[in-house]
């Protein structure tokens, strides 16, 4: 009936308009788009994709490193240090990437004229502070973030390990720290593999935001250099996606190969 | 400087305090958050619908739809997506003969964001609808119930509660996302707050105050998810 | 079931009417594209949330002139210009300077004012501002400025660090917590931040850079699109109209800081 005819012509619609983009965009690729300025920009380039990786990899590990204890100590721990644990993680969760990033960076910046007001002597002895570098404040706020959300996830972790592995490692005798570097991490950890691989994307997601910052981070190089110059606005972003894109499938890919040499017996 | 008040006076309401400054951002961000949350909803249901009953060619597009949109950092897809859509648009609009429209900053943040979430909707939306017993829908079949009957009083309800936890988390993703559009220079509360911080110097109050509004804006939510989860999942016994 | 759909319907067309409602009721109006950040003494936001400054009350006196409604959007100053060819603003009024590179993609009107390029640092810093002189130290640049582009050309080969800030805001905010050593931007912007309490106690001035035309420009225009030459026309008409009737001296005379430094049509 006519409902059907309806449906062929929005169908019809539909493939004709993603038709028209896909064609408008080879289109413009092989005519009209500019790639000139990759020749003149590509030391800059690599070491801005060398800044976005050492972010990314370097906020994950260490970010992994504060969660264990943050996770686990929500669920065995002193119920003062749990409410804290998760009072940490529901500000970081509640509040957004960059205002924390901007918190970090132009608050703690805001404050050294006010302590050099107070201490005469900041300036000279604490010039190693001060001229941190902005890659550090942009690692610190990242680590925090990532530390906060895996927190979360590392405690739903210890949580799911069967009662049953833990009482039977305590049973024949393992000390508290062995059942935890034995059974209880590795299992968590194999929990949630899937989870972190997707966390794991979406850290390298939120590496741009250091640009705001005065980081020259792969970003930052494209938006704060190559545009400014040249004023090419899309095609720096292109190559930009398409970076992203390949890292993130990378990403994947390594996560998924992990995955199946980890024995997952159920 | 001179006569500029300080904490707490800075963020009162009126003519010398930013404190409406503040909270009229807020009311941009959760406006925008709604709206582009709503439509990455739509957008998901449609996507989620084509992914699993849809032809090979539908399935095949919105399988790189959702591919490529979770892959690119949000950033990046909103500085794309806010100059070059409304370029493209209005290119498109002038070449067929139209007048070019002028998208203003609000209705592209929604627009931009909405396309985003609809990628990380369509994905929650199509494993909950999966996660629905097959018997339920072989049973409506045998009913002879319509196809948009079975999706209104089967599918919709029986895949909500298996979708809140993901939607509840989008929910949040998107109102820290209405952060970003302060990169593109619309005034939402980001960057009302490093308007009103850059103007006073008082960098620490203000972003701590901004804070403090996006906590409130989780919390709550997360309240009202719970109440609903609460509701939907009435019946079914207790997840933990 | 009846009353969600009516409630589904209702809040899908207020939204629908209020994007609707919002783009084209302002499509009348001339939209005039400034930076959304406090650039003293040109454009900020006061604490009611108005823009006021120099720029905004020649702005006023423009539109006035031309007998045209304008509207003031705001948008991210490193994305005025996609904003102008997108059309997201008609008129970029925002302290651009003209500049041959940015001829290449927008075109200007007449020149509304003209300020030199200064160098300002911290208090006990050398004070000779050579490029040889600035080996290793670290200048601070807003993105997108004839400044940045001078500080690379001028600057970085002789060995300095150039950081780049979105907005100007920061990079004075930088330069008070001593992250940067200089700071390169517009003399009377400059002269506005050393006359804060910040400024004050942190910094002062190191001087003015020699000038090239061909990286500094000519002086601040309005930046429209390259199809737009009627709009082009009336602003040129409407400033030297301006002129004529001496309102940028009554302009400046609220802003006695920029007495004698700016340089506008009048003269």
């Amino acid at each position: 009936m006519n409902f059907d005819l309806l449906k062929m012509l929005i169908k019809g619609i539909v493939v004709l308009i993603l038709v028209g983009i896909l064609a408008g965009l080879i289109y413009w690729l092989l005519t009209v788009s500019q790639w000139s300025w990759m020749s003149v920009y590509y030391t800059l380039l690599i070491k801005g994709l060398w800044l976005t990786l050492l972010l990314w990899i370097f906020s994950c590990i260490l970010g992994m490193i504060f969660a264990i204890p943050i996770g686990l100590v929500q669920v065995t721990g002193p119920s003062w240090l749990a409410a804290l644990a998760k009072g940490y993680c529901t500000v970081i969760r509640g509040t957004p990437l960059l205002l924390q990033l901007w918190l970090i960076y132009y608050g703690l910046g805001s404050l050294f004229p006010k302590i050099a007001m107070v201490f005469p002597d900041f300036r000279t002895d604490f010039m190693w502070l001060i001229r941190l570098d902005a890659f550090w404040y942009a690692l610190l706020a990242f680590t925090l973030s990532f530390a906060g959300y895996e927190g979360e996830i590392m405690r739903g972790a210890f949580l799911g390990v069967p009662r049953g592995e833990l009482e039977a490692a305590r049973a024949i005798g393992m000390s508290p720290w062995k059942v935890l570097t034995r059974v209880w991490f590795p299992r968590a950890v194999r929990l949630v593999l899937p989870t972190l691989a997707g966390e794991v994307v979406l850290q390298l997601k939120s590496t741009p935001l250091a640009m705001t910052v005065t980081v020259m981070d792969l970003a930052g190089v494209v938006r704060n250099r190559i545009t400014q110059d040249t004023y090419i606005v899309y095609e720096p972003l292109m190559l930009l996606a398409v970076i992203y894109m390949c890292l993130t499938f990378l990403t994947l890919w390594a996560f998924s190969y992990i995955e199946k040499k980890v024995p997952q017996k159920r | 400087m001179a006569g500029q008040p300080g904490f707490p006076e800075i963020l009162a309401f009126g003519p010398t305090g930013y404190g409406d400054e503040l909270l009229f951002g807020a009311a941009v961000s959760v406006a925008i958050a709604i709206l582009a949350y709503t439509l990455g909803l739509l957008i998901g249901l449609i996507g989620a619908m084509s992914k699993l009953y849809g032809s090979p060619l539908t399935r095949a597009i919105m399988q790189g739809y959702t591919t490529l949109v979770r892959a690119v950092p949000e950033l990046i897809l909103i500085l794309i997506l806010y100059y070059a859509g409304t370029a493209t648009l209005n290119r498109l609009l002038e070449s067929s003969g139209f007048a070019a429209i002028a998208i203003n900053g609000f209705a592209a943040a929604v627009l931009v964001l909405g396309f985003v979430q609809g990628a990380y909707s369509t994905e929650v939306l199509r494993a909950a609808i999966q996660a629905i017993p097959v018997g339920q829908m072989e049973a409506a079949r045998a009913y002879g119930m319509s196809p948009w009957l079975i999706f209104r009083r089967i599918t919709v309800p029986s895949m909500l509660p298996y979708a809140i936890p993901g939607l509840a988390n989008l929910w949040l993703i998107v109102t820290k996302d209405t952060a970003l559009i302060a990169v593109v220079g619309y005034t939402e509360l980001a960057l009302a707050t490093r308007q009103a911080a850059g103007n006073t110097k008082m960098y620490f109050t203000f972003f701590m105050s901004a804070g403090l509004i996006y906590l409130i804006i989780t919390l709550v939510s997360q309240k009202g998810f719970a109440l609903l989860e609460k509701r939907v999942r009435r019946g079914q016994r207790k997840l933990t | 079931m009846k009353l969600n759909r009516r409630i589904v319907l209702a809040a899908a067309a207020a939204a629908v009417a209020m994007m609707a409602g919002a783009s084209t009721a302002a499509m009348a109006d001339i939209k005039f594209g400034v930076a959304a950040e406090p650039y003293a003494p040109y454009s900020s936001k006061d604490a009611s949330g108005k823009w006021v400054g120099w720029e905004i009350d020649l702005m006023n006196q423009l539109c006035a002139q031309m007998n045209e409604k304008c509207e003031l959007v705001e948008v991210a100053w490193d994305g005025i210009i996609p904003a102008l060819t997108s059309k997201q603003i008609d008129v970029i009024w925002s302290s651009m300077s003209i500049t041959d590179e940015r001829k290449k993609t927008i075109d200007f009107s007449d020149m509304y004012y003209n300020t030199p390029s200064n160098v300002i640092g911290q208090k006990n810093g050398d004070t000779d501002i050579a490029p040889d002189h600035l080996k290793g130290k670290i200048i601070g640049v807003q993105v997108s400025t004839t400044h940045e582009r001078y500080a690379q050309k001028y600057f970085a080969p002789a060995g300095a660090e150039i950081k780049t800030y979105s907005t100007q805001d920061e990079a004075n905010n930088d330069l008070a917590a001593g992250r940067v050593d200089y700071i390169q931007a517009d003399s009377t912007a400059l002269d506005a931040f050393l006359k804060t309490e910040q400024g004050k106690q942190c910094c002062e001035l190191k001087g003015t850079v020699p000038d090239d035309t061909s990286v500094l420009g000519f002086g601040v225009g309005a930046g429209v699109r390259k199809e737009d030459t009627a709009l082009k026309e009336k602003i040129n008409a409407a400033i030297a109209e301006l002129a004529k009737q001496k309102k940028f001296a009554e302009i400046t005379k609220n802003y006695p800081d920029l007495q004698g430094i700016i340089a506008t049509p009048e003269k």
